[in-house]
């Protein structure tokens, strides 16, 4: 049986930075990364394949230069990788982009049965958190979204009980498999390569799913199949700040001023 | 052949064959190390082991180390007798002293006399030091060392018995041999020539059994030393700086060393080299402070494990005691590997220079790169390094935020003669940030061409080398390198003795040949070329210098920084009870600057406060870790309105003219 964790390759957010003439995000030199959300979500079919023994793959739609984030995964320690990958799939909306990841999820069922998907609970450039509902919703799987920890999967009793963070308190639910779990950070602490793993995933073989495998409705992927378009990418005008003292040699001076100024602010009330 | 002699004959063979047995079964386990060249530059070899192991030069450099110089060359000495006396038991009719010409006969026993003498003095001091004043980490007075200090007493008692005797006796002249000749008159005058020879017969079995059980002794104590201290200074590193070699990443591989057999031969014949001295305890800041890391330790857990696994090893069997890991002796916990600081402490004051930290990293190597095991808070620093190029995971847009106040210029080939290698705590770290623009100062002011690479710039990677994570500095490095070939970088100004060190030292084994050179080096250049003029009159106070390890011990730059220091203000820096290749490390290096130190006293707090010992206003540093880790040790004690650290670019662009 298979665990399948959904993993996307995104800008490295924290590293962009605004042209100050146009004001748009300069893309260009940003380094890409796993979305730091999804490090979780591979962790976490990790640990389900070393708790009852499934078989884990990682599956990523994006641009060929994916690769490099789904050969991380394997140093990691997934099984096998997909990569979803065609002209057609590009600028995808959660929509489309749901779509192509169930299609593929569908296909690895075919081959050998699904029990568990795993998505993080968001990307950092979309910030949607709609993918990893989308996925389940298209293939009728239970879907648990926000969940810190998973308590057990049942293979045989085909069910899955799991903790979610919701608001300030947690609730535990059980549901039948097969399940689409969406996770948060705090669910576990990521692992690290070992260079053995790392070198055999340099030259590990990546499955490529073009349309042409996949065979989708050009009209329902990529730009095409995506219900909402982007206008326009700007960051939001932010007051200017202002220095204060001198908070290195005089910390208390420093931490005096700065409740004055939130007082005259009406943030802070005495 | 008389029956004696034949007795004699079969017990020497029996304990020459044992002895011949049992090192062939103890240095055959060194031959299961991995190859290492230790046989270039004979003649530098040969040099050191005259002056390391013959002269004692280490040895010497403590206390007691004058009655270990005498015991050795007595020894020696005695080796010569003991050749005599053994082969005249076999041969009595041919092998004899008295043989030789008069003058040579008396003149050899005199020497050997009075030698004896001395050995037996050195044996009581022996005694007495470790009785009363043995360091807490030679284990005063243990059975090994009572067994052979016994022996070499019984040894020694013999000999003056036997002499005496044949001294009353009439059969050896008294004159040239005033020990024995004492011992004749005191103990053996009177007796009757029939019961002097019953004494004479017993002193020399004597003499012979317990010469030839010391002899089957060695090989299973630490005094196997004797047999392989002179070579292990014959084979020492001849480099200052104790770096390991690079891994070939190739697919079936593996990595650092987990099984004692992984380490080179040499590692191996290291762990037989220790005497036990306990000096590298001594030094070691980790074992200072109360932690669990004992170099000392260390180096006797592999020879135990080398002894355990070895003979199995060599009959391909799996070992049976795990090399890391377990808490027996022979074997090394982990958490006592990630406890060193890479200092050098422990090198540099090993009699026989066997290399500790190296064997360290070794075993780290092997359990982040083959296990992907070490300290939680080390994955934070080694996925910001691999993605960032910086410890503190920070955007390299902001390298360049240092800078805000002055110009910079970018580093041009052909045009800029410096590259100013900013450092990552130079460039992030918030305190540092203002040595950097000290630093900047002092070249502007001595017209140095100079530029940076700003937001290009990459980590050196020392953290992760000194961690063992091997792979990730190997991709670092060859990712520096290249940048550096690629803007036509060949000299290279650095803040940072980790960043000095790695690119002067590590990135040779990557054919790079850059011309490193360290602020402290330019500046006290600078200063004496007459580029860069100092007031000398620097409002400073005492000022207390510290000596970093990264720039002392593996560099050797001990008078450049002081010499800055009295230009600045006009006096000469005072020392503190540890420095210069003595000194006592921060405890930020080898990666110990992102890892928590849950045990023991705190490292830094312990050498702020031999700082403060000193009543200094300034501490004057030559490296951002030791920067943070004094002004962390000051906060602690809670004097930091009275002292300040400052680096030593401070201190010279104060006193800027
Ligand atoms: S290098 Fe320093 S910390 Fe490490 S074992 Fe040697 S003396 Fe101790
Ligand atoms: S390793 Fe060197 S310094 Fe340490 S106890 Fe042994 S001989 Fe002495």
């Amino acid at each position: 049986m298979l665990v399948v964790a959904c993993v996307k390759q995104v800008p490295d957010t924290t590293q962009v930075e605004v042209d100050p003439t146009t004001g748009t995000l300069k893309r260009e030199g940003v380094p890409f990364i796993m979305n730091p959300f999804d490090i979780h979500a591979l962790e976490e079919s990790l640990r389900l394949k070393d708790r009852y023994g499934l078989r884990a793959v990682v599956v990523s739609m994006g641009p060929p230069s994916t690769e490099v984030t789904l050969r991380k995964a394997l140093a990691l320690g997934a099984d096998e990788a997909v990569l979803l990958s065609d002209r057609a799939f590009g600028g995808a909306d959660t929509l489309a982009t749901s779509l192509v990841l169930a299609e593929a999820i569908r296909r690895l069922d075919e081959r050998e049965e699904v029990a568990v998907v795993v998505c993080g609970r968001q990307t950092i450039d979309g910030d949607t958190a709609q993918v990893g509902p989308g996925i389940a919703t298209r293939l009728g799987y239970s879907q648990l979204t926000l969940v810190d920890r998973i308590d057990e999967v049942d293979l045989r009793a085909r069910k899955v009980r799991a903790r979610r963070k919701v608001g300030g308190w947690h609730e535990t639910v059980e549901a039948p498999l097969p399940a689409m779990i969406a996770v948060v950070r705090e669910i576990n602490r990521p692992r690290y390569p070992t260079v053995p793993r790392r070198l055999m995933a340099e030259e590990a073989t990546i499955a490529l799913w073009n349309n042409e495998v996949m065979k989708l409705d050009e009209n329902k992927i990529g730009l095409k199949g995506s219900a909402t378009q982007v206008r326009r990418i700007f960051s939001p005008e932010r007051a200017k700040g202002e220095i204060l003292g001198d908070g290195l040699s005089n910390p208390e001076e420093a931490a005096h001023l700065l409740i004055g100024k939130l007082i005259e602010k009406d943030i802070l009330y005495l | 052949m008389s029956s004696n002699a034949i007795i004699f004959a079969i017990v020497f063979l029996a304990a020459m064959a044992l002895f011949a047995w049992s090192s062939f079964r103890r240095f055959r386990l060194v031959a299961l190390g991995r190859p290492e060249d230790r046989f270039s530059d004979l003649l530098k070899r040969l040099g050191g082991m005259l002056v390391y192991a013959f002269a004692q030069r280490r040895v010497l450099s403590r206390p007691f180390g004058l009655n270990h110089f005498v015991l050795f060359w007595c020894f020696l000495i005695l080796f010569l007798a003991n050749t005599e006396f053994l082969f005249g038991g076999l041969f009595p009719d041919y092998v004899s002293l008295s043989r030789l010409p008069d003058g040579a006969y008396h003149t050899l026993a005199f020497i050997f006399d009075v030698v004896s003498a001395l050995a037996l003095l050195a044996v009581v001091v022996a005694f007495i030091r470790r009785a009363a004043f043995a360091s807490p980490h030679i284990g005063g007075l243990s059975r090994d060392a009572v067994t052979i200090l016994s022996l070499v007493a019984i040894l020694m008692i013999a000999f003056f018995g036997l002499h005496g005797g044949k001294i009353a006796l009439g059969s050896e002249p008294a004159a040239y041999m005033p020990v024995s000749g004492f011992v004749a008159g005191a103990f053996f005058s009177g007796a009757s020539a029939g019961s002097l020879a019953g004494y004479i017969n017993f002193f020399w079995w004597l003499h012979a059994i317990v010469l030839l059980g010391f002899l089957n002794y060695l090989p299973y104590s630490k005094h196997m030393h004797i047999l392989t201290a002179v070579p292990n200074c014959f084979f020492r590193n001849l480099s200052r700086v104790k770096i390991l070699p690079r891994e070939e990443f190739k697919k079936g591989n593996t990595f650092g060393v987990g099984q004692v057999n992984e380490f080179t031969w040499k590692g191996l014949f290291d762990s037989y080299s220790c005497t036990e001295c306990g000096r590298c305890s001594d030094a070691c800041p980790a074992t200072f402070t109360g932690k669990p890391l004992d170099p000392r330790l260390v180096i006797h857990d592999i020879k135990m494990n080398l002894l355990k696994n070895g003979p199995l090893i060599a009959r391909k069997k799996t070992p049976v005691l795990p090399l890391i890991g377990d808490d027996k002796e022979g074997s090394i916990a982990e958490e006592v590997l990630w406890e060193c600081t890479t200092c050098g402490a422990c090198v540099e004051v090993c009699p026989v220079f066997i290399e500790h930290f190296p064997r360290i990293i070794d075993m780290r190597r092997y359990l982040v790169e083959m296990h992907a095991k070490f300290p939680e808070e080390l994955l934070t620093l080694f996925d910001n390094m691999e993605q960032r190029s910086n410890p503190w995971g920070i955007a390299p847009a902001e390298r360049v935020k240092w800078a805000v106040d002055i110009e910079v210029k970018p580093f041009e080939a052909d045009k800029t003669e410096y590259l100013f290698f900013v450092g990552c705590a130079g460039a992030f770290d918030a305190r540092t940030r203002r040595t950097t623009v000290a630093l900047a100062q002092i070249l502007e002011a001595s017209g140095v061409s100079w530029g940076i690479l700003g937001r290009d710039e990459l980590c050196c990677g020392d953290s992760l080398r000194r961690l063992g994570n091997e792979f990730v500095f190997d991709n670092m490095a060859r990712e520096n390198i290249k940048l550096f070939a690629d803007r036509g970088i060949k000299k290279v100004i650095t803040q940072c003795p980790h960043c000095y060190s790695t690119l002067k030292n590590d990135y040779r084994q990557y054919g790079a040949e850059l011309e490193v050179i360290h602020h402290s080096e330019l500046i006290a250049h600078l200063i004496q070329e007459g580029r860069l003029k100092l007031d000398g009159a620097g409002d400073l106070g005492r000022v207390v210098f510290h000596d970093s390890c990264y720039l002392g011990r593996h560099n050797m730059i001990y008078e450049a920084p002081r010499k800055v220091i009295t230009s600045a203000t006009g006096q000469e820096p005072t020392e503190m009870a540890r420095h210069h290749a003595k000194s006592f490390c921060c405890g930020a290096g080898g990666g110990r600057m992102w890892m928590e130190e849950p045990i023991g006293k705190h490292i830094n707090v312990a050498r702020v406060e031999e700082a403060l010992e000193k009543d200094p206003e300034t501490i004057c540093v030559c490296c951002p870790y030791c920067m943070i880790m004094f002004e962390d040790g000051l906060k602690d004690k809670g004097v930091t309105e009275k002292v300040k650290v400052l680096d030593l670019a401070e201190v010279a662009a104060r006193a800027l003219k």
